[in-house]
């Protein structure tokens, strides 16, 4: 199967127009000696019913789980129906970035929509077009804050998503700044007072996440005051992006940047991918953000319209000097974000709240197991860390009824043996969470 | 057409001019022909006072829609007053460059630099070679 | 059109949520009052309004699907359905990334045969498909070149890049603290062999180069290019932007890349979603491989599974395993074309653009005449000096015959330039009518400028005011 019109008809026509005898002479610039008659070790063609039949096999090798209670960074939520029929329009996913303004209204429109329900969510006065996903997204901020300060120390919690910290060290090795992590305290908080000793006045950037990975909901207002004193810039994420429903968001409390995860907001979980990382700022940064951004204008006779903007921050102008060298953003993914959030309207509270009260009873029921107990005391949202005599053990025997259980913090945190972070979403019933406690009893 | 360039001052290669207040300080902006350059300028980014300039580095940077460009510091010296008005309102080094669009006020390290500078008829005759 | 929030209403709502099936607590015991929000201001709006509010959005919007899309550079090629099909198969986007290996044994083992088709397409010892975009996968290479050298206990400071690049290269090497140099092109739009030769020092990381360029050129010496690199110990860094240009035809790898990045929604047919997502995986030679980021899928004993042994990494570039959900379309679309298929599809796009370049060359300026590859980039000077017309204003033009106009001003080299790719996936007929309409234009140009200039009519807005949206921006709507 191929897409190609072309009929032997046309393609001798073609030829004749350009004034070939064979397609290979199109092929002369490339010497001889490197060219190729057939790609090796590629299956046949298939048609298209034999492409189907296949690719369904492949993902019947998949085992679906009956339900999992695994969060950590990625979140099983219900997309309403909406979602799905506006990014399946096809106007939307196969249009380009749009350069064209005139014929890209669409979709440049729904993105100014988006950059504005997250502005207004993460409590900063404006975010991009988004970036690749929450990781990159920190990544990036990291590099903004050492540009801007000249400093090149960063500050990141301990309590960051593992993977988020590895991103940020790759970036940061690249650059040539320096890493250094924050512990937490027994709360599962950040630890306050290591943070204010490493504070000095090389720290372009401190990092936290709020919920972090623990779950647990920080202080962000302490945190942003500490960095500020030294003069260093606060780039707080989140987790779970549901959590803004209720959470008091770190722009409101004092971070210059809120970098996060937004596959939440109507993004299915896609094996990690693709997903949207948002990038949301203090007014005083627009020009140095950055990642696409839309703004408003007028057009010749007055009337509102929407063009990509202040593209002079961006590496197709600055070239070299650029901050970043991000080019795209996660437009599908973005757009699914705003049809989300626009869907649920003021019912993302309700939405949120729900979370809290099917991970307060999943909580409360497993602490009633014997061996179980809490590691954190702070508040969380809808992820938890608890301890019991055989994390492993305990997962093996969920998997077994086709249950995805907790995640297995040993791996990235030594020191929390036998500990798992759970996650319990809208999507977990009452009747599931029974489930697993009549299994581990 | 660009306006005529005053004689009350000096001008440098890259487009920047100086005008000598007596004092030991200057006045720095670009040029009517550099601002015609950069069409519909749309952001200018001034440094902070205080800051120490040498000659032929960057002091600001300038923007249009499609193109960056720095404006280098035609002096040595530091940086004691930038034009704030230009912050909210770019468009006045279009209207007005050798006026009201001025950049920076520079406190001279090395008066003897502004001799090393053009004048407006050498400046002039500078972009007639430019052209060709 | 108005705002979403212009159609809000206190009150309604889309998607409701389910009333409660375990108790509720009291959420500020809970949390805490001073961790809660105390408003949330998201627009209000019932399910038919949504609806139409998003559809009409869609209806200003232009996609391949509704026409001809010729964007240089960008590869707008057909996005075949049963891609999407395949890709929305619920085994495909069910998964939550930390599920065991064994429950996601497709999965893994469609990304350890997407690698393996991608060294067999391009000659490459191994890939890695975490980056999420082309330019990700830019920074991911030239970090891979940065470990290997740091590793090699080298200091090179700089990576040339040639002057008609794209600007993602001297960022991406700006971004791992290379300093960047300019290569200067030729008179036939390939590199000035003397200058390279001038520049390659033993200081010199990579050469990162795009081959055919970004005019569509094939570079001619590369094989001269490829040995003046590695002489000095260099690396050869290959932009795979252009690679809808030589599939089944040559192999980078065999001409002596070292890196190469591709972009999976131009080349593999994903759609590009209105600026992403994309997927940028990279491929690298045999000394090269330990350097990729990690996790990556091994296979043992028929079992795959993810590993992190690898000691020298540079580490990890994104969360998870990159965008899986487009590499699940990509690879599905080089399942069904086969190795012959996509062989076809280089040289349909070759032949199309070929066929392009010399139906318009009468009338527009063609800087470089030679054969092109997938692309052609003209100048619209002519018309500047005869008409005064500018090649925005043929581009908005295009709009009002219902094309796409082709990517413009680049690259910076071709002054006015006009780059026009018109992938395989257009027929003969489509190609005859955008010709005639970009004939009809050259006419305008000259009989009615204003008519040119005042373009385009027929759209939702006419041309908008950037210097505006520049000067006073407005990218938040404060209510």
């Amino acid at each position: 199967m191929d897409y190609c019109p072309h009929t032997p008809d046309d393609i001798k026509q073609m030829q004749a127009a350009i004034g070939i005898a064979g397609i290979e002479e199109l092929f002369s610039d490339i010497p001889g000696k490197f060219r190729i008659k057939q790609i090796p070790d590629i299956p046949q063609a298939l048609s298209e019913l034999e492409t189907m039949s296949m690719m369904s096999d492949l993902a019947g090798k998949n085992k679906l789980p009956q339900f999992t209670l695994t969060g950590a960074g990625s979140y099983h939520h219900f997309v309403p129906a909406v979602v799905g029929h506006i990014t399946g329009r096809a106007e939307f996913y196969t249009a380009y970035t749009p350069y064209q303004a005139e014929i890209s209204q669409g979709i440049l429109q729904a993105i100014y929509e988006y950059q504005t329900m997250i502005a207004h969510l993460t409590g900063t006065e404006l975010a991009n077009a988004s970036m690749y996903d929450g990781a990159s997204a920190m990544a990036e901020a990291v590099v903004l804050c050492a540009k801007m300060s000249g400093r090149s120390k960063i500050i990141i919690a301990r309590s960051v998503h593992p993977e988020y910290r590895q991103v940020v060290k790759t970036y940061s090795w690249a650059n040539g700044y320096k890493v250094v992590e924050v512990p937490y305290a027994a709360s599962g908080q950040i630890d306050l007072d290591v943070l204010q000793k490493k504070l000095d006045d090389q720290v372009a950037a401190v990092l936290v996440q709020s919920p972090n990975f623990f779950g647990v909901v920080e202080d962000v207002a302490s945190i942003a005051d500490s960095a500020h004193n030294k003069g260093a810039l606060l780039a707080a994420g989140f987790t779970d992006g549901t959590s803004l429903g209720i959470l008091n968001p770190a722009g409101s409390l004092g971070a210059d940047f809120v970098v996060g995860e937004g596959q939440s907001f109507g993004n299915p979980l896609n094996y990690g991918g693709p997903y949207l990382g948002i990038f949301a700022a203090k007014e005083k940064f627009m020009r140095r953000i950055p990642g696409r951004l839309v703004g408003a204008t007028v057009d010749k006779n007055g009337k509102r319209g929407f063009v990509l903007t202040l593209q002079t921050r961006e590496q197709h102008i600055r070239r070299e000097k650029a901050t970043s060298n991000i080019c795209s953003n996660e437009a599908l993914c973005a757009l699914a974000a705003g049809v989300y959030l626009a869907a649920l309207g003021k019912n993302l509270k309700r939405l949120a709240e729900l979370n809290v009260y099917k991970t307060q009873y999943l909580k409360n029921k497993l602490l009633e197991l014997s061996g179980w107990e809490e590691v954190f005391p702070a508040p969380v949202y809808n992820e938890f860390v608890l301890r019991c005599s055989d994390a492993r053990k305990v997962n093996k025997k969920l998997k077994k009824e086709g249950i995805i259980g907790g995640y297995e913090l040993q791996k990235d945190y030594p020191e929390l043996k036998n500990t798992l972070l759970f996650c319990a979403t809208e999507m977990i019933s009452k009747e599931n969470i029974d489930k697993v406690i009549e299994i581990l009893k | 057409m660009p306006k005529p360039n005053p004689q009350d001052r000096v001008y440098s290669r890259d487009h920047e001019w100086a005008k000598d207040n007596g004092d030991g300080t200057v006045v720095v902006g670009i040029t009517d022909y550099a601002q015609e350059m950069l069409t519909d300028i749309v952001f200018v980014e001034l440094p902070t006072n205080g800051k120490k300039v040498a000659k032929g580095e960057p002091v600001a940077v300038v923007e249009s829609v499609k193109s960056v460009s720095d404006v280098y510091s035609p002096v040595s010296g530091e940086v004691i007053d930038v034009n704030t008005k230009l912050e909210s309102n770019p468009e006045i080094v279009n209207q007005d460059a050798f006026g009201d669009g001025w950049m920076v006020k520079i406190r001279l390290s090395d008066a003897g630099e502004l001799k090393t500078l053009l004048r407006a008829a050498d400046y002039e005759q500078m972009l007639k070679e430019e052209k060709h | 059109m108005e705002l979403i929030f212009e159609i809000s209403k206190s009150g309604r709502s889309t998607a409701d949520v389910p009333a409660s099936d375990v108790p509720a607590v009291n959420i500020e015991n809970t949390i805490g009052g001073k961790y809660l929000r105390n408003e949330l201001d998201l627009p209000e709006v019932a399910e038919i309004d949504l609806i139409r509010h998003y559809t009409n959005l869609s209806r200003r919007n232009f996609g391949v699907d509704l026409g001809f899309y010729p964007l240089g550079s960008c590869t707008m090629k057909y996005n075949p359905k049963v891609n999407e099909n395949a890709a929305a198969l619920p085994g495909f986007t069910g998964l939550h990334p930390y599920i065991d290996e064994r429950s996601a044994q497709g999965n893994l083992q469609l990304i350890y045969e997407m690698q393996k088709y991608l060294c067999a397409i391009f000659g490459m010892a191994e890939f890695t498909l975490q980056p999420a975009a082309g330019a990700h996968g830019e920074l991911t290479g030239v970090m891979i070149i940065k470990k290997y050298f740091e590793k090699k206990k080298q200091k090179r400071r700089i990576v040339l890049i040639p002057d008609a690049a794209h600007g993602t290269n001297p960022a991406s090497s700006a971004l791992c603290g290379f300093e960047v140099m300019e290569l200067r092109s030729n008179s036939e739009g390939g590199v000035d062999i003397e200058h390279l030769r001038s520049l390659m020092t033993e200081d010199v990381a990579a050469l990162m180069l795009t081959n055919p360029n970004t005019l569509g050129l094939f570079e001619r010496n590369i094989e001269k290019v490829a040995a003046i690199v590695h002489k000095k110990g260099g690396l050869l860094y290959g932009d795979g932007a252009n690679a809808n240009a030589f599939l089944g035809k040559v192999r980078p790898g065999d001409l002596g890349f070292d890196v190469i990045q591709l972009n999976l929604h131009k080349t593999f047919s994903t759609p590009h979603g209105g600026g992403g997502p994309g997927s940028g995986p990279v491929g690298v030679g045999k000394e090269l491989v330990d350097f990729l980021p990690v996790p990556r899928v091994v296979k043992k004993d028929d079992k795959y599974k993810w590993s992190e042994k690898f000691p020298d990494t540079i580490g990890r570039v994104r969360s998870f395993y990159g965008n899986f959900n487009v590499v699940v379309k990509a690879y599905t679309y080089i399942r069904s074309l086969g190795a012959e298929g996509l062989k076809r599809a280089t040289e349909m796009a070759v032949l199309n653009a070929n066929y392009v370049k010399e139906k318009l060359k009468p009338y527009y300026n063609l800087p470089y005449g030679r054969i092109c590859m997938h692309e052609c980039v003209f100048s619209g000077s002519r018309q500047v000096a005869e008409n005064g017309v500018h090649t925005t204003d043929i581009a908005k033009k295009l709009i009002d015959y219902g094309y796409h106009p082709p990517t413009i001003y680049f690259p910076l080299i071709v002054p006015e330039a006009i780059m026009i790719e018109p992938t395989e996936t257009e027929s003969k007929e489509t190609l005859d009518t955008f010709c005639k309409a970009m004939i009809a234009i050259a006419k305008e140009a000259k009989e009615n400028p204003e008519g040119v200039k005042s373009a385009p009519v027929t759209t939702p807005v006419t041309r908008l005011d950037e210097v505006l949206a520049a000067r006073k921006p407005d990218v938040c709507c404060k209510r």
